[in-house]
């Protein structure tokens, strides 16, 4: 197996990049971030008879919805087509004529499409999160903010890599498209019902108790909630479920390390399938 | 020297498909060679394989050489250029943009990207966005791109597939330009009126076989098909020289009854009724012979190659 040279993963995350900046994707994306996220940290508490910024535990549990819903979404339409959309203009083959190998191109893309969406996402949450510092929030309160816009960065990323797979193993764009809807359909919507479901049938059972909690570590999205909500004991209890979890879930490492696993784990899948 | 592609004994499978059956044949360096046959004859799938896009079930292929896909696939495929038979490049870049991003992935140093662009005829364009291109101006990026890194072999898909005649003619003059600079190029097509005049050398494909290689006059001696011979008449001799004819050993001749007659005859008996109709200097006012089409030949190998799998069920 050929050595990767770094500077062909740069020309290709380059390229990648300078398009969606081109096209106006960055801006796009980044924008309606922040008009969401303005938004719900504005009104967020609306709910408790409230308007206007308040804590930033508050705002980040508020947030963290949005992003769940948002961020995979976003991830997975930036990811979809970075393989089979170029097989089908034809330029696959070209690509792999050249004098790089496909891991070079699969990572290369794969970095110029994070950057591209870690780019949106930290100046879409960053204007929040200005809003935030001008209301005069403490520079703790800014750090935790800080660590939610990564934490969301990573949350996307995972679904990139989910979406480069289904990229590599399609056969066309449009099965792809369908696939990434599904995917999320699944992460976002279904994994959480299935879980709730799971919780009432048998979470009363010694076992059920111990189990469910860890099923969360299979779906990113339960991972970067977990991450941001039970990481503060004021949230937690405002969730009224401080209680149930284990510690070792809460460990802002552990969560950081299985959301790192989501993002390695479905990109060497597509590298090992594109190898074939 | 080496040859600049060697397939020796190549077989590739679909499932129980034989979509190539032991193929063998050397490009030459410097020479400009037709790769030809139906859809499904195996030329695509030949073509990926020296271009290393797939793998050989049996059998090697050497590039400059060396295994493509072998510890130096760098330094070889360096040595290659590709132009796909349809490519979309990115709507988004500008045609020079495209053509830097090639340039850096190939290795090869970006101040050759003014001089690609010229040589295809694209240096206005260069600035405009590629989504502004027409289907010609994106198919002579694709060319554009392929030249990048000075390439000694190029590989070229249906190069001329959707242009009109000028653009078909300017890149049969670049092919022709590259080749006498010492670039070797392999080009497939089905338009075999298009390529006939144009290739050195041409391999027939059918059915996952070479059918034939070679020279077109190897082709033409090979196969043995007839030539015709057509003239022009003067209206009073044509009752002459028909007469004439009829003691030659045509194979058959038709005539318009006014002027135009048309001779068919074997090659081998093409001087004596030259020959004997240069007699009528006076009354011909024109005449010239008419070599087969490679159609002509494509299909005479075909019928001779079912006769041959008929002989031996």
């Amino acid at each position: 197996m050929a050595r990767i040279e770094w500077r062909l993963l740069r020309v290709i995350a380059a390229k990648e990049f300078r398009e969606r900046l081109r096209n106006r994707w960055v801006l796009a994306v980044a924008l309606v971030f922040a008009v969401f996220a303005l938004t719900i940290a504005y009104f967020g508490s609306a709910q408790q008879g409230m308007v206007g910024f308040h804590g930033i535990d508050v705002t980040i549990a508020s947030l963290v919805s949005l992003v769940i819903y948002l961020v995979p979404l976003i991830a997975l339409i930036l990811g979809f087509d970075a393989i089979v959309g170029e097989r089908e203009r034809g330029s696959l083959d070209l690509l792999l004529s050249l004098p790089l190998t496909r891991a070079e191109l699969l990572l290369g893309k794969f970095l110029g499409l994070s950057a591209t969406l870690a780019l949106s996402t930290v100046v879409g949450f960053g204007l929040a999160g200005v809003a935030l510092a001008v209301q005069g929030q403490g520079t703790d309160a800014l750090l935790h903010y800080a660590g939610f816009v990564l934490s969301a960065v990573l949350l996307g990323m995972s679904f990139l890599s989910m979406a480069v797979a289904l990229s590599v193993i399609t056969t066309d764009r449009a099965r792809a498209s369908g696939a990434a809807i599904a995917l999320w359909f699944g992460f976002v919507l279904v994994f959480d019902l299935l879980l709730l479901g799971a919780l009432v049938t048998v979470g009363d059972s010694p076992l059920g108790a111990r189990v469910l909690p860890y099923l969360l570590l299979l779906n990113p999205a339960d991972v970067f909630r977990v991450l941001n909500v039970f990481g503060f004991d004021s949230v937690k209890v405002f969730y009224g479920l401080a209680t149930v979890f284990p510690d070792t879930l809460t460990s802002p490492w552990v969560l950081g390390g299985v959301m790192l696993a989501w993002i390695v784990l479905p990109l060497g899948f597509a590298l090992w399938r594109f190898r074939q | 020297m080496s040859a600049a592609v060697e397939v020796d004994k190549v077989t590739r499978r679909y499932g129980a498909l034989r979509a190539l059956d032991e193929v063998s044949l050397t490009i030459e360096q410097g020479e400009l060679f037709g790769l030809i046959g139906h859809n499904g004859a195996g030329k695509t799938t030949l073509f990926k394989l020296m271009l290393g896009l797939l793998a050989p079930d049996a059998g090697t292929i050497r590039i400059h050489g060396q295994d493509i896909a072998g510890a130096a696939f760098r330094e070889v495929r360096r040595g290659i250029g590709y132009v796909p038979e349809s490519v979309v490049f990115y709507d988004h870049l500008s045609g020079a943009e495209t053509l830097r991003y090639f340039a850096d992935l190939k290795g090869a140093p970006r101040g050759e990207v003014p001089d690609a662009l010229q040589r295809v005829g694209l240096s206005d364009a260069g600035a405009r966005r590629v989504k502004t291109y027409s289907k010609g101006m994106r198919q002579r990026l694709g060319v554009a791109q392929a030249l990048l890194g000075r390439p000694r072999l190029l590989f070229l898909d249906e190069p001329t597939s959707g242009l009109d005649p000028e653009g078909i003619h300017s890149v049969y003059r670049l092919l022709h330009e590259l080749r006498d600079a010492g670039v070797t190029v392999v080009m497939t097509s089905h338009i075999l009126s298009e390529i006939q005049e144009r290739v050195d050398r041409v391999a027939i494909l059918n059915r996952g076989h070479v059918q034939a290689l070679g020279t077109l006059q190897r082709l033409r001696e090979a196969v043995d098909l007839p030539l015709w011979l057509e003239a022009q008449v003067v209206p009073a001799a044509m009752d002459a020289v028909r007469a004439a004819l009829t003691q030659l050993p045509v194979i058959t001749q038709r005539d318009d009854g006014v002027r135009r007659l048309a001779v068919q005859v074997r090659r081998e008996h093409k001087m004596a009724v030259l020959a004997r109709l240069s007699l009528f200097d006076a009354q011909i006012s024109d005449l010239h012979v008419r070599e087969p089409t490679l159609e002509e030949l494509f299909l005479g190998h075909e019928e001779a190659g079912q006769e041959r799998r008929h002989g031996e069920d």
